[in-house]
């Protein structure tokens, strides 16, 4: 099961995905990057049926890119969330999309911020999301440990403690995580966590 | 999947002498999980009518979006804000727009009318208007909050001890529900001035 979750620190924000793409029970890949880079100061996180997941946030990406090319300015972050969800309103009563999104970014005058969107259009301003299954354990980890303006390095114990519970504590848990940060600097990978690498060539 | 059960919600308002109170929790759950306990459920039209939705998060904000656009639109034309009756027959129209295919959710509408006479009212998900001289109440919670507002109010009562009595109220019932709660979010409306608190309650 999908496991995406992320945080707000000291002028950052944070968002972990697993990396596994499943069909029923076959794991056809275990390094799938479920994080999209929005814009340089974006991140978007999605977790659902897979198809929806792909076109919706390219989609959105798309749109976003099109903003700022016809109005000389990029969106902020919470201009790009409400009209994440106005395009999951749009559609829910036609054709729903199944995808939940957790939208992180940074902007210059109200610093970072991450969105809550699931895949009824419910939006969200929070601290601290999380999605499928793992937020069972990523969120009441996250409870516990997280205070407000934490730096990189106690965030990302944070992240860890949250991908060991999942591990260790989901019957199905996914073997990779992908983390990826998003601060004045822009947005960028931050760190692979993989307990198990794609094999490509069977041994003989 | 009950579907007014999804989020969670209570909502309440209260008539006093030439003022009235509207309260909410502040919940924002996904059937048994809680995202966020800072959720708006009321929201100001203007100076001087309130609405405040229960139901379903999504048609929540969707509907608030479409209210507020109107009563924008009537403003520029009519040059004047709207007044509770009035605002109230709007949001009982378009619910009813969408007779075969609602939004899912109860909103409670109080204003202060002409000669500061307070009007309250609530609506169930299809338009159909219910007005009160006392109390109004919707959302998971409401069975509760009709009888702790019964055992409760009496008529005429002053701004101050109109917030007492709307806050030990809401209180109360959301504890006895387990997908409400999280705290109260009040506003007490008189002719001068708008309060708003935001109540400690049991937070669980």
């Amino acid at each position: 099961m999908e496991c995406v979750f992320g945080l707000v620190g000291k002028g950052f924000a944070i968002v972990a995905a697993d990396t596994s793409a499943v069909h029923s029970i076959l794991l056809h890949k275990n390094n799938e990057d479920k994080i999209m880079l929005l814009d340089s100061h974006k991140l978007v996180a999605a977790s659902g049926e897979p198809g929806d997941r792909v076109q919706f946030t390219e989609y959105v990406q798309k749109n976003v890119s099109l903003y700022k090319f016809r109005n000389g300015i990029p969106l902020t972050t919470a201009a790009a969330a409400n009209f994440t969800r106005g395009e999951l309103a749009t559609a829910l009563r036609k054709n729903p999309y199944s995808v939940n999104i957790l939208m992180a970014g940074y902007d210059e005058e109200s610093g970072a911020s991450l969105y809550y969107i699931d895949y009824i259009a419910t939006l969200h301003k929070v601290d601290k999301g999380a999605f499928g299954y793992g937020s069972y354990f990523s969120l009441s980890t996250m409870d516990r440990h997280y205070r407000e303006d934490m730096s990189v390095e106690e965030a990302i114990e944070l992240v860890d403690k949250c991908i060991l519970e999942i591990r260790s504590r989901l019957v199905v848990a996914p073997p990779n995580f992908v983390i990826k940060i998003v601060d004045k600097d822009g947005a960028r990978d931050y760190a692979w966590r993989q307990s198990v690498q794609d094999v490509t060539t069977a041994a003989v | 999947l009950q579907i007014f059960e999804y989020n969670g919600s209570a909502v309440v308002a209260m008539v006093g002498k030439n003022c009235f109170a509207i309260a909410s929790d502040r919940r924002l759950g996904v059937q048994l999980q809680t995202i966020a306990t800072d959720f708006q459920r009321i929201s100001k039209i203007h100076d001087r009518v309130f609405i405040a939705l229960s139901g379903l998060a999504t048609d929540v904000q969707t509907l608030y979006q479409r209210l507020v656009f109107r009563h924008k639109l009537y403003q520029l034309r009519e040059e004047r804000d709207m007044k509770p009756e009035t605002f109230a027959s709007l949001v009982s129209a378009i619910l009813y727009e969408k007779r075969f295919g609602p939004y899912l959710c109860q909103p409670v509408i109080a204003g202060l009318g002409e000669d500061d006479k307070p009007f309250i009212c609530t609506m169930d998900s299809i338009g159909a208007k219910e007005l009160a001289k006392d109390f109004v109440v919707s959302g998971t919670a409401s069975e509760s909050l009709y009888g702790a507002c019964e055992a409760m109010y009496k008529p005429d009562m002053e701004a101050e001890e109109l917030f007492e009595t709307i806050s030990q109220a809401l209180l109360s019932s959301v504890d006895r529900d387990c997908l409400s709660g999280w705290g109260g979010h009040v506003y007490v409306v008189t002719p001068t001035e708008i309060k708003e608190r935001i109540l400690k309650g049991r937070m669980d």
